[in-house]
């Protein structure tokens, strides 16, 4: 996927101003946050679950290399082949090869957001295979011309009924229509065929299970499960670090990941996949390939953000954020949109290609606290902005307004001069309203609200005067 | 070096560590031990639980006395609801008697033109309301999918509280996994458009449950 992070200033200010988004990011503050609080409320003890959440993934990071290896040889001993990839490239190269000895022309994909950060629909194109996306939303982008999602869990959240109809009447030539259950059985209609004669299917994975070697998904539509039933290969493609322990620890993160994600108790589907068809079975792929990447991840292992890699990709955090509900996923720039990609994207593909990300947070913890295994998000992010200062990726504007502050504030008398000339001076901008209408160098933020003023004394005046 | 060890190589960097035969033996001691992570209060009977779950999500439920009612069940439930009275089924369930029914049930694997697909299940989970399916040559995966309508016959001596107790099941009775292992709960949907919930993304449009006993 194009990377556009370092545009997130000007797309976030065009976002603003785009209504139609602004309708779809206002439903997730009624629905998407509205529903996680029902299941969290009627589960009961959520803190405990993130907790126990939060241990299992822990555990499987702190035994990586055991797990995956584990994993691996429990895969092969089904029958799957493990394949390894070092980065988005090879990735790319690993289905291309597959797809090509095994002479595939189409491939039906379920939802991954691993195959959309190492760019695999461009790679299966340029190679001359046909990459169907079958997720709802994410067909919907396909068609619409490659647009990259907008969300991890809800893809088109950026977009109306009235825009798909357009863009199905469009693209179909279909009468147009608006209601979103005759939208979606036009796309089941039109999707059937493509599936039924696909060479081979591509899905990601939530979970890999090192007691098992299976990859599990979760779905609701069910297209999971038709890309992992039907066609005669099945590839699934996932990060290094989605390996757990046991089915028991999957089962307890099942209980974190579609509440957190969508309210839901369980998503309608959860399958997990281990080894390609066996014996007289009539459905199921006759080659199982697993695509673990790294792609930065064990990068990510031995540093500072290395909690980051607990992520189960529920998008809670992003769904409570006030920037990203307020400006929507485009801004961000890359896969991973809100809290998760402030940290995420600046890691894998650079802190100096995604400068604007880890500021991009108000740091009021919403993500924190709501993450199911409770990743510091807020932390991690401070983390990058000092990490951005020590490596001069800050604005000249920033450093040189933190040097001068710095100075002063070492100089405690000439810095009490200042801060009294500064709130009397603000005092008398605020007037009888005792409100600042443009704050001199801010006024990006004064220009959509006012400042109140201060009431004419600093901090250590009133101190002073309480004391004696 | 291959990717394989670059990546591994990486990893046991990022732990500070090389790998002894102890550290594989502690972690295979916890998969061999798969402790039970947390779950949540049991304050319901199993089978009164599985049924309100499940038609919370949108199934609908019903109870006969034994095997031998559910082509009876079956053909009250398409007719009912005016649907085809054919299809396909799970070749486990073939000795049924579909004809004494008025049914046409095929034993064979579902095409994508399939309208009504019956199975078993392997258990069912009461904490969600949710089916289990394990892939065979007699219980294909296919058959719970395709079709526009699923009904599913379960047990009810069969309902587990929850989906650890359908792994324990699964691990006395069959020792390892089949191919697919799918969770199913309620007919297939999508949120998709404004998030507005729609059943019938690509999987069925609905699912009758028959529990027997």
């Amino acid at each position: 996927m194009e990377l556009r992070s370092n545009e997130f200033k000007a797309r976030a200010a065009a976002n603003l101003g785009n209504e139609k988004l602004q309708k779809g990011l206002g439903l997730i503050k009624v629905k998407a946050v509205v529903n996680r609080a029902n299941a969290v409320a009627e589960f009961g003890d959520f803190e405990t679950l993130r907790e126990a959440g939060k241990e299992i993934r822990n555990r499987a990071l702190a035994d990586l290399d055991l797990y995956l290896e584990r994993f691996e040889r429990e895969a092969t001993a089904r029958g799957a082949v493990v394949h390894w990839a070092e980065n988005a490239s090879e990735a790319c190269r690993i289905v291309v090869d597959i797809a090509k000895q095994n002479g595939v022309k189409t491939a039906a994909k379920s939802k991954s957001m691993v195959s959309e950060e190492v760019g695999l629909n461009d790679a299966l194109i340029e190679a001359g295979i046909e990459p169907i996306e079958t997720d709802l939303g994410e067909y919907i982008l396909q068609i619409n011309d490659a647009e990259p999602p907008s969300h991890i869990v809800m893809p088109v959240i950026h977009k109306t009924a009235e825009d798909v109809a357009d863009l199905f009447h469009a693209k179909h030539g279909t009468p147009r229509k608006t209601d979103p259950a005759a939208l979606t059985r036009e796309a089941r209609e039109i999707l059937r065929p493509k599936f039924l004669s696909a060479d081979m299917g591509v899905s990601g994975a939530n979970f890999l299970i090192a007691e098992t070697g299976s990859t599990l998904i979760v779905t609701n539509e069910g297209n999971g499960r038709l890309c992992t039933t039907l066609p005669r290969l099945h590839v699934a493609i996932t990060g290094i670090e989605k390996v757990v322990a046991t089915l028991e620890d999957v089962s307890t993160l099942l209980r974190l990941l579609p509440r957190s994600a969508t309210g839901q108790a369980i998503t309608n589907y959860v399958s997990l996949h281990t080894g390609p068809k066996r014996l007289e079975e009539t459905d199921g792929p006759q080659q199982f390939h697993i695509v673990l990447v790294d792609n930065g991840r064990s990068k990510l292992l031995a540093g500072e953000m290395r909690e980051m890699l607990r992520c189960i990709r529920c998008g809670a955090c992003m769904n409570h954020c006030p920037v990203y509900q307020a400006v929507g996923g485009h801004a961000y720039g890359w896969v991973y949109p809100g809290p998760m990609g402030n940290i995420l994207t600046p890691s894998y593909v650079g802190l100096e290609n995604a400068v604007a990300l880890p500021n991009a947070a108000t740091m009021c913890n919403q993500c924190g606290v709501v993450c199911p295994v409770k990743i510091p998000l807020p932390d991690l992010m401070r983390k990058l902005r000092e990490e951005q200062m020590v490596r001069g990726l800050k604005p000249w504007t920033e450093r040189a307004g933190l040097a001068l502050w710095g100075w002063a504030a070492q100089r405690p008398a000439l810095y009490a001069l200042g801060t009294r000339i500064a709130v009397r001076f603000m005092k008398w901008l605020g007037g009888s309203e005792k409100l600042i209408h443009r704050l001199p160098l801010a006024s990006g933020w004064s220009d959509g609200r006012d400042f109140p003023a201060p009431a004419g004394r600093t901090f250590r005046e009133l101190y002073k005067e309480r004391r004696t | 070096m291959s990717t394989r060890e670059n990546i591994l190589g990486r990893v046991r960097d990022a732990l500070k560590r090389k790998v002894s035969p102890q550290d594989t033996a502690s972690i295979d001691a916890h998969i061999a031990a798969h402790p039970l992570g947390m779950q949540p209060l049991r304050d319901w009977e199993p089978e009164l639980r599985f049924r309100a779950r499940a038609e919370a999500l949108a199934s609908t439920v019903e109870k006969v006395a034994s095997l031998q009612s559910v082509p009876g069940a079956v053909a009250r439930y398409l007719v009912v609801n005016n649907l085809p009275t054919g299809g396909i089924c799970w070749p486990s369930l073939r000795k049924l008697d579909w004809i004494g029914a008025g049914l046409g049930m095929e034993d064979r694997p579902a095409r994508g033109d399939d309208l009504v697909g019956v199975t078993g299940c392997f258990c069912a989970v009461a904490e969600t309301g949710t089916l289990m399916f394990l892939s065979g040559p007699d219980t294909p995966a296919a058959a719970s999918l395709l079709p526009e309508t699923h009904i599913a016959i379960v047990e009810a001596a069969r309902i587990v509280p929850f989906m650890e107790d359908a792994w324990a099941l699964l691990r006395a009775e069959r020792g390892s996994l089949p191919r697919a292992v799918n969770f199913v709960s309620g007919p297939s949907r999508t949120a998709d458009i404004e998030q507005t919930v729609t059943m019938g993304a690509h999987g069925p449009y609905r699912v009758h449950i028959i529990l027997v006993g």
